[in-house]
């Protein structure tokens, strides 16, 4: 993806810039800007260190444990169908309070492990979709490769995601941040006269496109359950 | 808005002294702890060095060659209407793929506004409700080797625009 953007970027600015007469100037950015990179790197770097430093804290005092256990309720709410102690739902409490608290590193990680767990979960609820398959190649070795970025899907069939897939997803694409560490950063290089004023705002925003997406999920997954409620009853739980 | 200026003002002392409370009152070394958390911060910083040189070089070269200008010229009358700053569109849509790339041209908004301009407010308030919605919708998705994503992207575009529009009042409260 990134590779396809920055190229783009290149090549327009290069070509605009000749088009323009102003490959000089063109010129000067380039070197400017990696310079400007490097100093902007080094105000970031204390900003950063700091808010990991504090966190490393609230990691040994087991307080981000203790958040993770605090959003059990949440999680009932927001993934009624969840088994309890299901290990999905541990990664998607550390996936959730890891991106409240800004910690980037410990995201990924357990998102990545979230979806793996909510696959296997759907493979217990006999979802076919997700069993392994034994009738055609081994869907793991199966060489079907589309081109594209990040495209090359090595598995024979289309899953559908699942309910709590879409809303793990959705959620976490609306981005629950209690502090913008970086953006607080990037303020501060710049010369702002009040580089933390937007704590409250960004709270106040981001809280409304969670809330949106909590209510848009409810409403898709209340319909999915009266049409699948029937299937999924026989099956148990 | 008096409010939520005094919130931002008070919440990192606080947050800073309940964190180091909360660890001195939990029997953890807070200063060895501290360091090792900080030193894994400036490793992150430091693994993004060369990603932010690439980008703010495209992005300073785009706008060198006047390109962000003309695009700017162009939208400024659907954009404007709404109370989004032309320059900001940019950013709008390649926020949905790179939050990197994103951060490139944020930067360039706050050196052409300056970050306590409305378009600057904006913006900073804009990035820090957003996530990339394509970029981690491919990546998490990959993970569960799922192609048919469902009602995800039409619920993670709806999430994006209803902080969009927040964004938009918060920041037109704050100058």
């Amino acid at each position: 993806m990134l590779n396809a953007i920055w190229a783009v970027m290149i090549l327009i600015a290069v070509f605009y810039g000749a088009l323009t007469g102003r490959m000089s100037d063109v010129t000067n950015a380039a070197l400017d800007s990696a310079g400007e990179a490097i100093s902007l790197c080094i105000t970031m770097a204390g900003v950063v260190a700091l808010w990991m430093g504090l966190m490393e804290i609230a990691t040994r005092a087991g307080l981000v444990a203790k958040l993770t256990r605090g959003i059990a309720p949440f999680l009932r709410f927001m993934f009624p169908k969840l088994p309890k102690d299901h290990p999905a739902g541990q990664y998607i409490a550390t996936n959730i309070i890891a991106n409240v608290l800004g910690l980037g590193w410990a995201c990924t990680p357990a998102g990545l492990k979230a979806m793996e767990a909510l696959a296997d979960l759907e493979a217990e609820r006999g979802n076919p979709d997700y069993l392994p398959d034994s009738s055609s190649v081994l869907p793991e070795r199966a060489p079907k490769r589309t081109d594209g970025p990040g495209r090359d899907l090595p598995f024979g069939r289309n899953r559908r995601a699942s309910s709590e897939m879409c809303t793990f997803l959705i959620l976490n694409i609306s981005s629950l941040q209690l502090i913008p560490v970086n953006m607080i950063a990037y303020r501060n290089q710049y010369g702002s006269s009040n580089p933390t004023a937007i704590i409250a705002p960004a709270i106040a925003a981001t809280l409304v496109s969670t809330l949106t997406a909590i209510v848009y999920c409810k409403i898709k997954d209340h319909g999915s359950v009266i049409i699948q409620s029937g299937s999924r009853r026989r099956k148990g739980r | 808005m008096k409010a939520l200026a005094n919130l931002s003002d008070i919440i990192i002392p606080v947050l800073i002294f309940f964190i180091v409370g909360y660890g001195i009152t939990s029997r953890v070394k807070v200063y060895e702890a501290f360091l090792k958390g900080a030193r894994d911060g400036l490793k992150i910083v430091v693994d993004i060095v060369p990603t932010l040189i690439g980008l703010l070089v495209a992005v300073g070269m785009l706008r060198s060659s006047g390109f962000f200008d003309m695009l700017g010229n162009l939208l400024a009358p659907a954009t404007e209407a709404v109370g989004l700053p032309a320059q900001l569109m940019p950013l709008l849509i390649v926020k949905l793929f790179s939050s990197s790339a994103a951060t490139g041209l944020v930067l360039d908004v706050f050196r052409t506004s300056g970050p306590d301009s409305y378009a600057g407010l904006l913006t900073s308030i804009l990035m820090s409700c957003t996530e990339t919605v394509f970029y981690t919708m491919s990546v998490y998705f990959l993970a569960a080797k799922v192609t048919k994503t469902r009602y995800t992207l039409t619920g993670a575009l709806l999430a994006t625009l209803a902080g969009t529009v927040a964004s938009v009042i918060l920041a037109g409260r704050m100058v």
